[in-house]
């Protein structure tokens, strides 16, 4: 059979530095945004998780790197070389490596940056990772947005079965950069407190910052215990507009719709969602609209943004990994800081952590450029 | 007050890239979105920069937007009784 | 067996030209991007206002695209683009508008440019495509990946066509490189061909 598996991950992030430390954070129900008020990178007090550039440091120092690295790249190369450890696996050139990015190292562009401006381009960003570990194939970035990290692992996906690579390392990564928090600022889609998805008194989004990775292969020796099988993928534009999310669900929907076939699964066989759930009004009233089209209303589902914030790239992926890990503890964890539903159709929001039996779960995103991705995993069968 | 329209019409045409629009094809109280000149999500908010940056009016609550930007009439009010107050 | 896959059509953008299958539809003396494509836009008959509305590399990737989707009726077309400088040439006009504290004014209708497959984005809605988007950053061309891919979605019926290529434009230099990939076809769809094409066309 054609399946391929997601097995080792690691999540860097402002809970610490591998997925154990991110998950336990998310069972306390702890979120790791922080309000800050900095005007070099805002003129107003907004609310970001970050990861601490000191502790960052030390983990990087530990890899006796050859040349410098900018702040991105320390978080990937931190984050992809505990997962490349963990997996044992040699870098033959049957394996493939896939960055999944929006922004990169745009932080270069700014006057005070240290590093050249061509580093900016997302191609160098991926020659540094690829030459730091000695990947024989070139890295193909990914960038689309905010779907980038979950459709970077169906990608992956999809060159396995088409024979280009065995194996493919994902590693997603953005930054929270001037950049970034004035676009969204300019948006009026910022909130100075800890965001709230579908919640009635929601004020925005956050964004936030981590580096994080994960092998996807085709082998099923040696895989991690929390270990799934991608069962299903697909992505559908909206064919609306750019920025507004459709007030149809059109490319969610379909898109959903598009992977229970792949999947050869109906809704009801879903046990729960992690949906992209940023917290602004347009955004989660789509996906209430979606999900209701698709007959997942009553499916249980969370948002992960109220822990990390969004980490716009490195989102899908990241979500993807929590995801694995509510699968093997059998626990659904709370969407933080939902209290009341604040969307015109009925959404079943996990309001508290959990423990229950769960096979399958569907990871769902949305972004600018009208683009949607939905994939959906199982628990890998114990042995 | 009409020398205040004319600047906004002109303000709008090109801020908002409007091609093959001129002055003369806005009228003062023509809907700016949705019917009238199909302005959309991106374009208010353009706006709301645009009132700050060239009239020094910073919008407390985007929501109020949808009243202000109505028309260019709404718009030069509005701009008036902020300068005034 | 392997099913072979075809290469329907192509297009170039490239040194104030633009070419449809080898032959050139639209020149131009004109040596500055904006001009040149606002020139290529009337002369094609393109009539679409949100045109104006656009960055330079989605105004770049409406014309190609246009070329080859105009009179088709086939929807279902996966679209996988590809570049060097990602959106970096808008990326940079935002940086500007916030690098001055005194003169801090960040522009949305910029800023929701400052991502590269905003441009599938403006493809899908001007041609009503529901489909399958992805945008890859290179440090040049490179046809290898872009064939598997393509072939792949084929082989999966994850689309009839595939719509695919380069869409680069970094500080006035532009080059578009689009083709249509799908059963029946003019050239056999293979990582010889599309470089032959890239280099020639």
């Amino acid at each position: 059979m054609n399946k391929v598996y997601l097995s080792y991950n690691n999540i860097v992030s402002g809970y610490g530095f591998d997925t154990a430390a991110a998950v336990e954070g998310i069972k306390k129900e702890d979120a790791c945004l922080r309000q800050i008020h900095d005007k070099h990178l805002l003129p107003n007090h907004y609310c970001a998780s970050k990861v601490a550039s000191e502790t960052l440091e030390e983990a990087y120092a530990q890899l006796r790197p050859k040349e410098a690295h900018t702040h991105l790249e320390k978080m990937l190369l931190v984050s992809l070389e505990k997962t490349i450890r963990a997996s044992q696996l040699e870098l033959t050139d049957r394996v493939g490596l896939i960055i999944s990015t929006t922004k990169g190292n745009i932080d270069v562009l700014e006057p005070e940056n240290p590093f050249p401006k061509s580093r900016a381009y997302l191609g160098q960003l991926g020659e540094k990772i690829r030459h730091f570990f000695g990947f024989q194939n070139e890295a193909l970035v990914l960038s689309n947005a905010c779907v980038s990290g979950v459709l970077a692992i169906a990608i992956a996906k999809r060159f396995i079965l088409q024979g280009t690579y065995d194996e493919v390392f994902v590693v997603g990564g953005d930054l929270v950069t001037k950049f970034i928090l004035s676009g969204f600022n300019a948006f009026q889609a910022l909130s100075d407190e800890p965001c709230r998805p579908y919640d009635k008194n929601r004020s925005g989004i956050n964004i936030g910052e981590v580096g994080t990775s994960v092998l996807v292969t085709k082998k099923t020796t040696h895989l991690a215990e929390e270990s799934v099988v991608l069962l299903g993928e697909a992505s559908c534009n909206d064919a609306n507009h750019i920025s507004g999310p459709s007030r149809t669900g059109e490319g969610l929907y379909r898109s959903i719709v598009a992977a229970l076939a792949q999947s050869e699964l109906n809704a009801g066989n879903i046990d729960c969602i992690s949906a992209h759930g940023t917290a602004t009004l347009f955004n989660d009233e789509m996906e209430a609209i979606a999900f209701n089209r698709s007959g997942l209303q009553n499916t249980p589902m969370n948002s992960l943004k109220g822990y990390f914030g969004h980490t716009l790239g490195a989102s899908g992926l990241l979500e993807t990994i929590i995801g694995m890990h509510s699968l093997h503890q059998n626990t659904l964890f709370a969407s933080k800081g939902f209290q009341e539903l604040g969307v015109s159709e009925p959404l079943n929001i996990i309001k508290k952590t959990t423990p229950k039996p769960i096979e399958t779960f569907l990871k769902t995103a949305s972004g600018f450029g009208g683009c949607n991705t939905a994939a959906i995993f199982k628990k890998v069968a114990e042995k | 007050m009409t020398d205040l329209k004319l600047e906004l019409k002109e303000k709008i045409i090109e801020q908002l890239n409007l091609e093959d629009v001129s002055v003369d094809d806005i009228g003062d109280s023509d809907p700016l979105f949705g019917e009238g000149l199909g302005l959309d999500s991106i374009d208010a908010l353009e706006l709301i920069v645009m009132l700050d940056k060239d009239y020094g009016i910073k919008l407390a609550d985007p929501k109020e937007g949808r009243q202000i930007f109505e028309s260019v009439e709404t718009m030069a009010t509005y701009i008036t009784q902020q300068k005034g107050a | 067996m392997m099913e072979k896959y075809h290469i329907e059509s192509y297009c170039r953008i490239k040194d104030q030209r633009i070419s449809l299958n080898g032959a050139t539809v639209f020149e131009s003396a004109e040596t500055n991007f904006l001009p040149f494509i606002k020139e290529a836009y009337k002369t094609l008959d393109t009539q679409y206002p949100k045109f104006f509305k656009m960055d330079a590399l989605s105004k770049l990737a409406l014309i190609a695209s246009d070329l080859l989707l105009k009179n088709m009726t086939e929807k279902n077309i996966a679209l996988v683009l590809s570049n060097r400088a990602a959106s970096l040439d808008t990326d940079r006009r935002h940086q500007q508008s916030i690098e001055e504290a005194d003169h801090y004014y960040p522009s949305p209708a910029v800023f929701v440019y400052t991502l590269p497959n905003i441009c599938l984005g403006e493809i899908s809605i001007k041609h009503r495509l529901f489909s399958e988007n992805g945008f890859f950053v290179f440090e040049q061309f490179r046809a290898d990946p872009l064939v598997d891919y393509a072939d792949g979605l084929l082989k999966m019926q994850r689309a009839e066509k595939v719509l695919c290529g380069w869409m680069d434009l970094d500080n006035e230099k532009y080059d578009a490189f689009l083709y249509v990939v799908a059963k029946n076809g003019i050239f056999t769809h293979s990582k010889k061909k599309i470089n032959q094409l890239y280099q020639t066309s």
